[in-house]
């Protein structure tokens, strides 16, 4: 890695740091378990990562440590975002038709 | 515009959908459509690092390229899908915690995978900076793998809540982190040699799980979010090792946020991140703490029956439900709910008082609620409910303790002095459901159990409520 690439690596770092902060520091108590598993889904981006390991796997060690990569990554991506997604979708204004709580009898 | 420059761009939208769906998680109203963004982002980046793979514009020198992709992603996909589809609201912090630990995992072997290959070929072909973003990665990545296995396993009760005492106490910690450190200093200064990389993943895999093994079960939720915060550091490492932008964007963004709700769960238990780290306070597990008696600081405590209670709650103009983590552990959220709907129908109005570490993980009371389908205007976070405690006529406690306890506001010799508490003692009457006598979480008694204006109803809270249920109906 050149110099220049390392600074301009680090500038970009540096910046997400920031914005990561400013966005959070806004979220009510209400949504912090959603947030936490919609942020864990996030670094499931490391999947990315792990697809260009296995594009240059050529030994069976590499081989062994991608294919476990790959599915560590896409575990974290796939259930993460689908558990965020089921978590959210029950958070509504007004229920239509209360399916937990039976409506009693009036 | 060739495809690599193309596909460098829909990095850069990615980028910008996680940002821009973190932000719209500010309100519940626009969280779905926010956390949706997020995938798209995603979906994006994962689709457009395939086409790169197939058009063989980044090196392909692999031999068994797509056999690795599609049973990596098949299985770990399928894995991730059907436990995100089948897995129980309350479980929903464990959950958390395994997802937490396979990117961290994932990170790490990403890392790991670059230097065999570059001290393949001689011992000093990685330059300075990837050198030492590797040992943060596979550091980072490792104890965050164990440790967030740890966390889930003492959440899900197959690895005990109560905090396990190390035999040599943090000595063995001191000795881990020297090892590491040696290694590290070796591996950036002399030589990238691959055995001593093995001992920092081997010391660092250890320490994930010395780190968490000592800290009580009422404290995972923070610790799964400082990890979610390590994973998201190790994926930026892993970043600069292979030098892509989206993966140093994605990971600082998790980084800083789980840094900041670490921070903001802490200051909720009035404690600070050192301190739970350094562990051996609190079980959280109710079953673990032992029958202390009836510790009741001397005052007399008032029980009431059902019917009284049925009586104040209906003929109320006000009331608020503060639900707690017993209310969690006794999964009696449905109940509450329709309780609460009873209540509405008879004229009642009803609020949900949420303080920010009620449940098993912050927030997670919303969400047990939610599922309960209570609409969440009803649910009033403390800075907000506080001020309305004085107008209500009725506080009905479902399994909260600490948070509740005026001591935290008058008794500066009261170990949870200080920490933010709901102000349940300012109703005109408050009704605590409550399994026994015993002490809360942090192990004290609660001066509102004692006060003149509480009746207690003794009794586990999912049974309370629906003895209370036809109370209320039969009025």
């Amino acid at each position: 890695m050149s110099v220049d690439q390392l600074i301009s690596s680090l500038t970009i770092f540096v910046l997400a740091i920031l914005v990561g902060f400013e966005v959070i520091s806004k979220v009510p108590a209400t949504l912090h378990t959603p947030l936490m598993s919609g942020a864990n889904s996030i670094h499931g981006i490391v999947l990315v990562g792990a697809m260009l390991i296995a594009a240059i796997a050529d030994n069976p060690l590499s081989i062994f440590l991608s294919v476990l990569a790959v599915a560590f990554a896409a575990m974290n991506v796939v259930g993460g975002y689908l558990v965020t997604d089921r978590m959210l979708e029950m958070f509504k204004k007004r229920p239509a038709a209360p399916r937990g709580a039976p409506k009693p009898e009036a | 515009m060739s495809l690599d420059t193309f596909i460098r761009l829909v990095y850069i939208v990615a980028a910008a959908c996680f940002v821009m769906g973190l932000h719209l998680m500010n309100s519940p109203a626009t969280a779905r459509r926010g956390n949706q963004l997020s995938a798209a982002g995603m979906a994006g980046a994962v689709l457009g690092t395939l086409l790169l793979i197939a058009a063989g514009d980044v090196s392909t020198t692999g031999t068994l390229i797509w056999p690795i992709i599609v049973v990596g992603l098949v299985v770990g996909g399928g894995a991730g899908a059907y436990t995100a589809r089948t897995v129980k609201m309350t479980a929903m912090p464990q959950l958390v915690s395994i997802f937490n630990a396979m990117g961290g995992g994932a990170a790490a072997l990403v890392a790991i995978d670059e230097f065999v290959r570059a001290a393949g070929i001689g011992p000093h072909t990685l330059g300075t900076a990837e050198v030492v973003a590797t040992v943060l990665d596979v550091v980072i990545g490792s104890v965050t793998f164990t440790g967030s296995l740890i966390a889930a396993g003492k959440l899900q009760g197959i690895v005990t809540g109560t905090p396990v005492k190390l035999p040599a106490g943090q000595a063995i910690n001191v000795v881990l982190a020297v090892v590491a450190l040696v290694a590290a200093v070796y591996l950036i200064a002399v030589g990238q040699v691959l055995a001593m990389l093995g001992v920092l993943l081997v010391v660092a895999l250890i320490f994930g799980v010395t780190m968490v093994l000592p800290i009580g079960g009422a404290d995972m939720p923070v610790v799964i979010s400082l990890l979610n915060a390590f994973t998201g550091t190790a994926v930026a490492m892993a970043g600069f090792v292979i030098d892509d932008p989206v993966l140093i964007i994605a990971g600082a963004l998790v980084g800083a946020s789980g840094g900041i709700l670490t921070k903001l769960m802490a200051d909720a238990m009035n404690r600070s991140i050192m301190n739970i780290i350094v562990g051996g306070f609190g079980t959280g597990d109710a079953g673990a703490v032992a029958a202390a008696g009836a510790a009741t600081g001397g005052g007399s405590v008032r029980e009431l029956t059902v019917d009284d209670a049925a009586i104040q709650l209906t003929y109320a103009q006000h009331v608020i439900v503060v639900p707690g983590y017993g209310l969690a552990v006794a999964q009696a959220q449905h109940a509450t709910a329709e309780l609460a709907a009873l209540l509405e129908e008879r004229g009642v109005d009803v609020k949900y008082a949420i303080h920010p570490v009620a449940g098993r993980m912050p927030g997670h009371m919303n969400v047990l609620l939610a599922e309960a389908n209570v609409p969440y205007p009803q649910l009033w976070e403390m800075e907000d409910i506080n001020p309305e405690f004085q107008r209500a006529d009725v506080a009905l406690v479902l399994g909260a303790n600490d948070v509740t306890n005026p001591a935290a506001r008058s008794d500066p010799s009261s170990p949870i002095y200080g920490m933010p508490i709901l102000d349940v003692d300012k109703a005109a009457n408050i009704i605590v459901v409550k399994r026994s006598m015993r002490p809360g979480y942090a192990g004290i008694d609660n001066l509102l159990y004692t006060d003149p204006k509480t009746g207690m109803l003794f009794g586990d809270a999912k049974e309370v409520l629906t003895q209370l249920i036809s109370a209320v109906k039969a009025l």
